[in-house]
């Protein structure tokens, strides 16, 4: 760092010298905030660093003559130990994840907001919290179990009432999701709510707004970057999912045509098969190459939320 | 005009758990009059206007008793709240805009009634940001941001707002906080005009306020009334008690 300032005369450089903190404050004051800096650099730091490593990981067959991307996005056919024509094509399960995806969240979105409207808007206090507590440990449920309960439970339940051959596929998948994301799409929609300033409700409800017009015309407005984050959140849940999925949707390579149809999903695909293929081989650099490709679709969604959220505050 | 009373209390209690803030006040409010409100802070004047249009029902450990009413109804037995508080406009001290457009933030009263013709809506914003002496500031930009405006030109947008459901009465509380004096002078020339359409009920610290606008003026004082009056004599050579005199030329508090 330079000193601007010019220097001082001799008879004055003492008055300033003393007049300065002991080095030790200043000592400890300076790495505390290179500490600082460095926790908040490490983020940008992490996320580059898995990317790289991935990416040298699936480089070798991305450069190679046997491997083409355009087959790998767009063809249906996944057949990576056959003897004779072995074939990459994540289509269906890139399917099979937006499937199970969209389902999760046309269910989770709308019934997510509503508990999170309900709780910090319209509950009384005790009930409030014991929901809060019961929806904490809802999220705090591990995965596998959600995948055992989609496996036995509402597998058979969908066979039972849809008549469906089998009853792991996208509707199971989708339930077990949204009952995943649920909470938290309501712990940090209701964290958004209750940060809506309390004068906003006065004055809405002062100029004779009913409750349910405070919500809809203050509340909603107020609120609705930390609405959209729980809403987002919610999402990279449902398409990071991996194991709850494989255990839930059928595992079955085919682009899905109905929502009893069988998917497989991209995460369940590569938590399935890496065990399995051998270090080194295509195979198993494909399936790292469907890592990058989920950690871009990850990425595209939060790039397109991170726009629409600056679009509606220049509006 | 009629002789019968606007607003009228009675014997009104009001305590936020232990602690009473009002000790049983009683006073007319007559239609059409600017009724001010004198008395330092803690005197229950925000409170009082709080218990007017039942937004004291958000203070769950507030307890009121007494009664209220208005034209002829108990605000506290009436059946449609949300039709009460249409008919009080109510400004607070520090302007709250609703992180709304300007055109909605006036347009939201309305709506809440259920008006939705575009026309309509047009010609009662225009109208209320007018009143408000607002209009030609932020006619160009209706649509931006109503937090966006200055402090002094919220606190005006908050007024055309509780201008917007054409209330009865309006009630505002200490509206000149956040507004410079030129400001707040074309306000006071909006409030005289207003009298001839609705009732206005002025909370002020500033004394001198009071004494401009007022019709009659209420000093009240720790939960009391100490005079209730009309202001030439509030503010007069003899008010009937010496604390009155002494409050309004600044000898004590």
């Amino acid at each position: 760092m330079t000193d601007p300032s010019p220097q001082p005369t001799a008879q004055f450089s003492f008055a300033v010298r003393s007049a300065r903190r002991p080095t030790l404050y200043v000592l400890a004051e300076r790495s505390l905030t290179a500490l600082i800096y460095a926790c908040g650099i490490s983020a940008i730091f992490f996320v580059v660093g898995i990317f790289l490593f991935v990416f040298k990981e699936a480089a070798p067959v991305l450069f190679s003559d046997r491997f083409s991307l355009s087959q790998f996005l767009f063809s249906e056919q996944w057949y990576p130990t056959s003897e004779l024509n072995k074939r990459y094509g994540v289509l269906a399960m890139t399917a099979g994840t937006f499937s199970v995806t969209a389902l999760a969240m046309m269910i989770a979105v709308p019934f997510g907001l509503g508990a999170a409207i309900f709780i910090s808007e319209f509950c009384g206090p005790r009930l409030r919290e014991t929901l809060k507590i019961t929806i904490e440990l809802l999220a705090a449920i591990p995965s596998v179990v959600w995948g055992f309960i989609g496996l036995t439970v509402m597998s058979k339940l969908i066979v039972q009432l849809t008549g469906a051959p089998v009853g792991v596929n996208i509707l199971n998948g989708g339930i077990i999701l949204a009952l995943m994301s649920v909470p938290i799409i309501v712990s940090i929609g209701e964290d958004a709510l209750k940060a809506v300033p309390d004068s906003f409700r006065e004055a809405g409800l002062a100029l004779g707004a009913t409750r349910w017009q405070l919500v809809w015309r203050v509340l909603l407005p107020a609120a609705k970057n930390g609405l959209l984050a729980a809403v987002l959140l919610g999402v990279g849940r449902a398409v990071g999912e991996t194991m709850a999925v494989l255990m839930a949707t059928g595992h079955a390579v085919q682009i899905p045509h109905g929502i009893l149809d069988s998917v497989r999903t991209l995460t369940a695909n590569i938590a399935a098969e890496l065990g399995e293929a051998p270090a080194g081989s295509d195979h198993y650099r494909v399936l790292f190459l469907i890592g990058i490709l989920l950690f871009t679709i990850t990425f595209v969604v939060n790039l397109a939320a991170d726009m629409a959220v600056r679009g509606i505050r220049k509006k | 005009m009629s002789a019968q009373a606007h607003i009228q209390v009675q014997d009104l209690r009001l305590a936020y758990g232990t602690r009473e803030v009002l000790h049983g006040i009683s006073f007319d409010i007559r239609h059409n009059e600017i009724f001010g409100i004198i008395g330092p802070a803690q005197s229950g004047k925000t409170s009082l206007l709080r218990c007017i249009n039942r937004t004291i029902d958000f203070s769950p450990e507030a307890s009121v008793s007494g009664a209220i009413t208005v034209d002829g109804e108990d605000v506290r037995r009436t059946k449609d709240l949300f039709a009460l508080r249409r008919r009080i406009g109510m400004v607070a001290p520090l302007p709250v805009g609703l992180p709304l457009s300007i055109y909605d933030n006036v347009a939201f009263a309305p709506r809440c009634a259920g008006m939705t013709r575009k026309t309509d809506l047009d010609a009662i914003v225009e109208q209320c940001l007018r009143q408000a002496a607002l209009w030609d500031e932020v006619k160009d930009r209706l649509s931006s941001l109503g937090t966006k405006l200055s402090g002094g030109q919220q606190q005006r947008l908050t007024i055309a707002r509780a201008l917007s459901h054409q209330p009865a009465i309006l009630c505002l509380d200490e509206f000149s906080i956040a507004i410079d004096p030129v400001t707040t002078m074309r306000i006071e020339d909006v409030i005289k005009e207003l009298r001839r359409d609705m009732t206005v009920i002025l909370v002020t610290n500033l004394t001198q306020q009071a004494r401009r606008l007022a019709d009659r003026t209420m000093f009240l004082w720790n939960g009391e009334i100490i005079e209730l009056d009309s202001s030439d004599i509030i503010f007069g050579d003899q008010p009937r008690d010496r604390r009155t005199y002494e409050y309004v030329n600044g000898l004590f508090g």
